[in-house]
């Protein structure tokens, strides 16, 4: 089953997110966070997020869900420390959206570039019309 | 006994340390009031985890932007991680830079920050400062001027770039979130780098 890591700079947010994501797939067990550095202050840090990676995974690949700023860029520098040792990719997505329909396709067995498809549509999806 | 690298290294974390608060104020114009505070924490982690002795340059900074990366937790953690670590890579094996070396070493430091951070000249970022510090570094090395009178160069070019910072608007990092509001105000990060460039020409001077 493919993995899901949320970043964000804030525990608080990659907590909720989880949890919001979790309530449409209760039974998913692929979903990591890596928020906040190791003493809870905010921020990033890639080290705690390449550790998250390689949690998630199964061998089916790791689909990253980053916030602001420096999420995107210490997600991006996990993802290089890896080198290659698990298929993992940013959802160019909004993290909250991307991460729900991240964690719904998981947990449905579709495959990475699926999953990363599908959750990369939440660009588009409008709020009001 | 403590190495010269390992001393040029803490000097940088105590310039960084005493302009702690001066940097996490400019944060505070068109960020998050952390820059000078995340650095700090970062180079005090270097300090506790660098080996005094090491005298292979590059090792030494290989070991300082691993911890940096780490350590930093801002937008500016990976970039300067990434920095000192591609610059150790040219200095690897080294145990004294020439300024031919040095021009390399933050030539490879500017390719990591613009791999990682996508961000181009007049985006009012540490580039800002560390491209034109080089090109200045590069013209007097080319001419034959020894590591401390290219760095001097260096450092009056940055300080430009952070001059220069101040009149334009950021379109990366977390500034850009601000739009035409970050005009007026110099950016952290070409300010650290700034520094950094300084202290190493002062180092290098004595
Ligand atoms: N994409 C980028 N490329 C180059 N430098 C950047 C980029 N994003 C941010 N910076 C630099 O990082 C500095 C801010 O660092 P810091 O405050 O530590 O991180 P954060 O912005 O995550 O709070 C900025 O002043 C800028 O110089
Ligand atoms: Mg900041």
């Amino acid at each position: 089953m493919v993995g899901v890591v949320i970043v964000s700079h804030s525990p608080k947010i990659a907590e909720g997110i989880s949890d919001l994501a979790l309530q449409m797939a209760k039974d998913y067990k692929g979903l990591r966070t890596a928020a906040g550095l190791e003493d809870g202050t905010i921020g990033t840090d890639s080290v705690r997020i390449m550790n998250a990676i390689q949690d998630a995974d199964e061998g089916d690949g790791v689909v990253v869900l980053a916030d602001l700023g420096s999420g995107v860029i210490s997600a991006d520098m996990a993802i290089d420390m890896l080198e290659g040792s698990v298929k993992a990719k940013i959802a160019d997505a909004p993290i909250v959206e991307g991460a729900v329909v991240a964690v719904v396709e998981a947990s449905i067995g579709s495959d990475f570039d699926r999953v990363i498809a599908e959750t990369e549509k939440t660009r588009d999806f409008r709020k009001v019309s | 006994m403590s190495s010269r690298i390992h001393e040029c290294i803490v000097r940088i974390g105590e310039t960084i340390k005493d302009n702690k608060d001066f940097l996490t104020d400019l944060d505070r114009e068109i960020g998050d009031a952390d820059h000078g505070v995340n650095m700090a924490r970062g180079f005090t982690a270097v300090e506790d985890k660098l080996p005094a002795d090491e005298t292979d340059i590059g090792a030494m900074l290989k070991k300082t932007g691993m911890t940096l990366l780490s350590t930093v937790g801002g937008a500016s953690g990976p970039l300067y991680g990434t920095a000192y670590m591609e610059a150790g890579k040219i200095a690897a094996g080294k145990t004294e830079i020439t300024a031919a070396d040095f021009g390399a070493m933050l030539e490879a430091a500017i390719a990591g920050i613009q791999k990682r951070g996508k961000a181009v000249k007049g985006e009012k970022t540490m580039l800002d400062a560390l491209i034109p510090a080089h090109d200045a570094f590069m013209e007097k090395a080319n001419a034959g001027a020894d590591l401390v009178t290219a760095l001097d160069a260096a450092c009056a070019a940055a300080n430009e770039g952070v001059e220069f910072t101040k009149t334009i608007r950021a379109t990366k990092g977390r500034a850009s979130y601000l739009g035409e509001r970050s005009i007026g105000h110099q950016d952290p990060g070409a300010t650290s780098a700034t520094l950094t460039l300084e202290t190493i020409r002062d180092f290098l001077k004595e």
